[in-house]
């Protein structure tokens, strides 16, 4: 019988193939970036979700993220590096890629538009002394951590249910209408919990707002029949109906509400993505209008916005800016966030660049509200929401008045008192 | 809660159980016989119902009519797959059979999105939003007709089943696999046939769906798992089983959603599916083997 | 050299590179090296069930789920620190094993319908633990993080290098664990009931009682990756840690690797892992930015594997390595 440990070919094709393994495993090791503090190029780490169940939108905020440096170069004169990662809307994913990118010389990490994965992110960006500045994430959380890294440039959930309260009853002002009673219906994941959170601490305070939410119905946010959930919300006889929504719901809603006939005065988001997004209109049709959202968004007449809204065009010529409002642009102002320091600190050390972002001023802006400065928390305060109607099949901003290119409708025709 | 509500909901349970029972029906004819667990079902669907976005936006094919090339076409492709791909896997483990189906699955998926993206798609057709009247009861249209078509296409494989000679065979392979061989039948090809046949039926399934639901790459695996607890619950091999597990799976969950929390509502599939594996495990239809 | 004396030697090379790795490689791949060891882990302890007593288990998230926000819990509301809450963890877990396998195994429910049973189970805590606001529901439970800095064994709050090495301690624990399993008298009783269930009854084996031992050795054993999960990612959402694609990852690495072997879950997850990135540099530098393209090839490769190599890639590794007797 052959015993393989006495034949000597058999124990050096082990040991060549042992010493092959060696080698395979120290060339994917890596070394650490050596070359980092005087730069003249800022290296920015975009991570978002480009594949997954998150896709498009990820796909959506990384038009931001192209357009940044052309714009970026001629506003600050400073050139700004992109490494793009995807995420894949996985936790797992977006922390090994974070940890990918900075190893590869990211001087700045920007993204990832869920909170789930900057939570990931952010432990990284922190572990490592690496600034990670967030686009788009509401989970308030995220920045009670006590993160020195870490830094946030969107309203945290409570703030957006706040927002948005404000603007309804701004809306109802506006329009002289006094609703008494909303359904209120939600999507029962992340989002829809923190904003169901907010509106149930909020609303009893709004003492000026003149209706009461008579019933809540969460739904199931992969569902894709939402007849009983309807056909609760009409059974209630609401006058309008308060929503918390996403994209795929928001369809399958509105759909379901033709086909039960039930037209209430208004469908009203107090801040949740959805009823603004491309697909909404092309999907429905004439079905989308005056619809609102009360979100953040862009000032369509502040100045930056026509510069990136010429750098967007020229870049996706098919498309508008205003279906990619919210998305395009606080991922372009994530980066500005990240080259404004860089330009002042005049260096990519990390360290240096945590305190350069820190003291970000940024009056001249992209998207509504007050100018873009980080509390110690590194939190922005003040980020500005819109009531956003669909009309014409395109997303027009109505309030708050000096921003607004529309007038709002409300009631929508076709409510029957 | 007035008694307009409840029957309201009731009906529209009723319906869409009819169409779940529809995209059932395919796993009990393929499981029943072929003994596979198809963990691809969903995907399968979910690509006929992409391939009836295509026809009505090439050709302008209404769904319900559609229903006959894309029927034609997955009968073909489950024959080839059952031929091809699944066949040496009948002798092998459980395990194996369900790591083969979840590779095809998640290539499927992933070969949608490359080839359509992540958006959603859809079917406009006119009636799609229209609903009858009778009364206080309001009956979607659309769904009514889906639900029609389940009820037809059942009668159809129930006669091919009870009637044709091939039909019988079949049955006899699913009977006793032993038993149909000594008596000269041709498992592997009766075998192939079921699969196409189980195949077009997941078709039917999905033109029907795309009238209610939009489509998009990942829509698979929910719907896989809903074919499983519904095939279990109504009985494993039985063609009204199907039927009857997607009504009852569609009636509780409408109820649930009503008189409980509805984003709790999956959450009683859940436990009707425990509950007929703990105490009914044949299903209600089933026969004890 | 006998095929033992060889193994004991590559295992010793391993053990010592494993050690040595946080000194030689970047912390990229170290985040890498912690999600193998995670994956290799739990896979070994899905592995006592399935590839050892022949149970297949679909829904093993649920384990994973309930020991991680059992222990996350206690020490978000009351400051209880991971040791203790480990025993939370394991208890409730081997309470659903139990539960789970009483069901199953009284109710003679094998093969594709326990599979099912479990995906069930695992569906139905999944939706439970999303309205349970006790726990975050579906906003999810956040742990503060604190002490980045230091190594705090006690609370597990520290560098990555800590977790790297906790995770490498727990996988060669659960090695070592499998190993003496296997030798003992329930690897044999588990044997001749993943062979032949019916023979081994006749035989006179108590086949429902070694079935339970299994399901709850490896129910227990998940727990405990549940509570590393929970201290190590600090968040926890229902929707992400009881979904049914967890549960399919943690079953990829052991029937790649292959099922019933001590090694075939390590090598597996390595192999997946490294795999997967591989595809991500290579798509990288291909240039090539298509959603959806990663994973065809992964899915493709996970077919050849199935289809040629029923037995996973372990045992014909290791026959090449000397390392059994043939």
């Amino acid at each position: 019988m052959n015993n393989n440990g006495s034949n000597p070919l058999s124990s050096s094709r082990r040991r060549v193939v042992q010493a092959a393994g060696a080698a395979v495993a120290l060339s994917t090791l890596g070394f650490p970036a050596i070359v980092r503090a005087q730069a003249t190029r800022l290296k920015v780490g975009v991570l978002l979700p480009r594949s997954g169940f998150q896709g498009f939108i990820g796909q959506s905020c990384q038009k931001g993220a192209d357009l940044a440096p052309s714009v970026i170069k001629e506003m600050l004169g400073v050139d700004v590096e992109l490494m793009n990662a995807d995420t894949e809307t996985n936790i797992d994913v977006a922390r090994t890629r974070a940890e990918r990118l900075i190893q590869e010389g990211a001087n700045v990490l920007v993204g990832p538009f869920d909170s789930g994965a900057a939570a990931a992110i952010a432990q990284v960006a922190e572990q490592r002394g690496v600034p990670f500045v967030i686009n788009i994430a509401a989970a308030p959380q995220i920045t009670e951590q006590g993160y020195k890294y870490v830094f946030r440039n969107f309203q945290t959930a409570i703030d957006i249910v706040r927002n948005g309260l404000v603007l309804i009853g701004d809306l109802f002002q506006a329009t002289n209408t006094v609703p008494r009673t909303a359904v209120y219906m939600h999507v029962n994941d992340t989002f829809g919990q923190a904003m169901t959170k907010g509106i149930g601490a909020l609303l009893p305070r709004q003492t000026q707002l003149p209706f009461k939410v008579v019933d809540t119905i969460s739904y199931d946010p992969a569902a894709k029949d939402l007849t009983v959930e309807v056909s609760k919300a009409k059974a209630s006889n609401a006058d309008f109906l308060l929503l918390v929504c996403r994209l795929q719901d928001s369809i399958i809603l509105r759909r379901e509400m033709v086909k039960q006939r039930w037209n209430p005065m208004g469908v009203i988001s107090p801040g949740s993505p959805g009823m603004y997004e491309e697909q909404f209109f092309k999907t429905l049709g004439k079905l989308s209008e005056y619809c609102v959202s009360n979100v953040p968004w862009y000032d369509p007449n502040a100045p930056l916005t026509k510069v990136v809204e010429k750098a967007f065009l020229k870049q996706n010529p098919k498309d508008k800016l205003v279906f990619h409002g919210l998305n395009v642009g606080f991922t372009f102002e994530a980066i500005l966030i990240a080259a404004d320091a860089f330009r002042r600190a005049k260096s990519t050390d990390p360290k240096v660049l945590a305190e350069a972002i820190r003291q970000t001023d940024i009056k001249s802006k992209m998207t509504l509200g007050a100018p873009i400065k980080f509390n110690a928390k590194g939190q922005v305060e003040g980020i500005g929401s819109a009531c956003v109607q669909n009309l014409n099949l395109l997303p027009a901003v109505v309030l708050p008045a000096g921003a607004a290119t529309a007038k709002p409708v409300f009631p929508m025709p076709g409510y029957k008192a | 809660m007035t008694p307009d509500l409840i029957a309201n909901v009731v009906i529209a349970g009723l319906l869409t159980g009819l169409v779940y029972g529809l995209m059932a029906l395919g796993l009990s004819v393929i499981f029943g016989v072929v003994r596979v667990v198809n963990f691809a079902h969903g995907e399968m669907m979910t690509i006929a119902m992409y391939a009836a976005v295509i026809l009505f936006a090439a050709l302008g094919f209404d769904p319900l009519l559609a229903v006959v090339p894309v029927a034609a076409a997955f009968f073909g492709f489950g024959y080839a797959l059952q031929s091809a791909l699944i066949n040496p896997f009948i002798t092998r483990p459980e395990h194996s059979q369900f790591m083969l189906l979840v590779a095809v699955a998640l290539i499927m998926v992933n070969a949608l999105l490359m080839i359509f993206g992540p958006d959603a798609r859809s079917v406009q057709v006119d009636y799609q939003l229209e609903s009858y009247a009778i009364g206080p009861i309001l009956i979607d249209k659309a769904r009514l007709l889906a639900a029609g078509m389940a009820v037809a296409t059942s009668a159809a494989l129930f006669a091919f089943f009870r009637l044709s000679l091939v039909g019988k065979a079949i049955r006899a392979c699913a009977d006793n696999h032993l038993g149909a061989q000594v008596v000269g039948l041709n498992v592997k090809r009766l075998y192939a046939l079921t699969f196409g046949v189980g195949s077009a039926c997941v078709a039917v399934a999905g033109c029907m769906m795309i009238l209610l639901v939009d489509v998009t790459p990942v829509l698979g695996p929910a719907y896989t798992l809903l074919a499983f607890v519904i095939v279990i619950v109504g009985g494993l091999g039985s063609m009204p089983g199907a039927l009857l597990g997607g009504v009852l799976i569609g009636v509780s969950e409408a109820l649930a959603g009503l008189l409980i929390v509805p984003s709790a509502k999956s959450m009683f599939s859940f436990a009707l599916l425990i509950l007929v594996l703990l105490f009914r495990p044949q299903g209600l239809l089933g026969k004890r083997t | 050299m006998s095929p033992e004396r060889r193994a004991a030697i590559l295992l010793t090379l391993l053990g010592a590179a494993l050690v040595a790795l946080p000194w030689l490689a970047g912390s990229y791949v170290l985040s890498v090296a912690t999600l193998i060891l995670f994956f290799a882990y739990t896979g070994q302890a899905w592995n006592v069930m399935m590839g050892f007593a022949g149970q297949l288990s679909l829904g093993h998230s649920l384990y994973v789920g309930l020991g991680a926000y059992a222990a996350a819990g206690l020490f978000f509301h009351y400051g209880i620190g991971p040791w203790a809450g480990v025993w939370l963890a394991i208890a409730a877990c081997v309470a659903a094993g139990a539960v789970i396998g009483f069901l199953a195994f009284r109710f003679g429910i094998s093969g594709v319908y326990f599979a099912l049973l479990t995906i069930a189970f695992a569906e139905f805590t999944r939706i439970g633990f999303d309205h349970i606001q006790w726990l975050g529901g579906p906003g999810g439970l956040f742990i503060k993080v604190e002490q980045r800095e230091a190594w705090d064994l006690l609370d597990l709050r520290g560098t990555p290098r800590m977790f790297y090495y906790v995770m490498l301690a727990l996988t060669t624990g659960a090695f070592a664990l499998c190993a003496w399993l296997l030798r003992s008298r329930a690897g044999y009783y588990w044997q001749a009931i993943r062979e032949n269930e019916e023979a081994a009854q006749a035989l006179g084996i108590n086949t429902f009682r070694w079935k339970m031992l299994a399901v709850v050795i490896s129910a227990a054993m998940t727990a405990v990756s549940g509570v590393f999960f929970a201290f190590y990612y600090n968040n926890l959402f229902p929707e992400q840690i009881f979904h049914i694609s967890r549960s399919i990852e943690i079953i990829l690495g052991p029937i790649i690797g292959g099922l019933g072997t001590l090694f075939g879950p390590i090598l597996g997850a390595a192999v997946l892992t490294i795999l997967a990135d591989g595809i991500t540099e290579l798509m990288a530098l291909a240039g090539l930015e298509i959603p959806g393209v990663k994973q065809v090839f992964y899915g493709l490769c996970l077919l050849v594997v199935v289809m040629f190599l029923p037995h996973g890639i372990w045992p014909t590794i290791a026959r090449r390595l000397g390392l059994t007797r043939r």
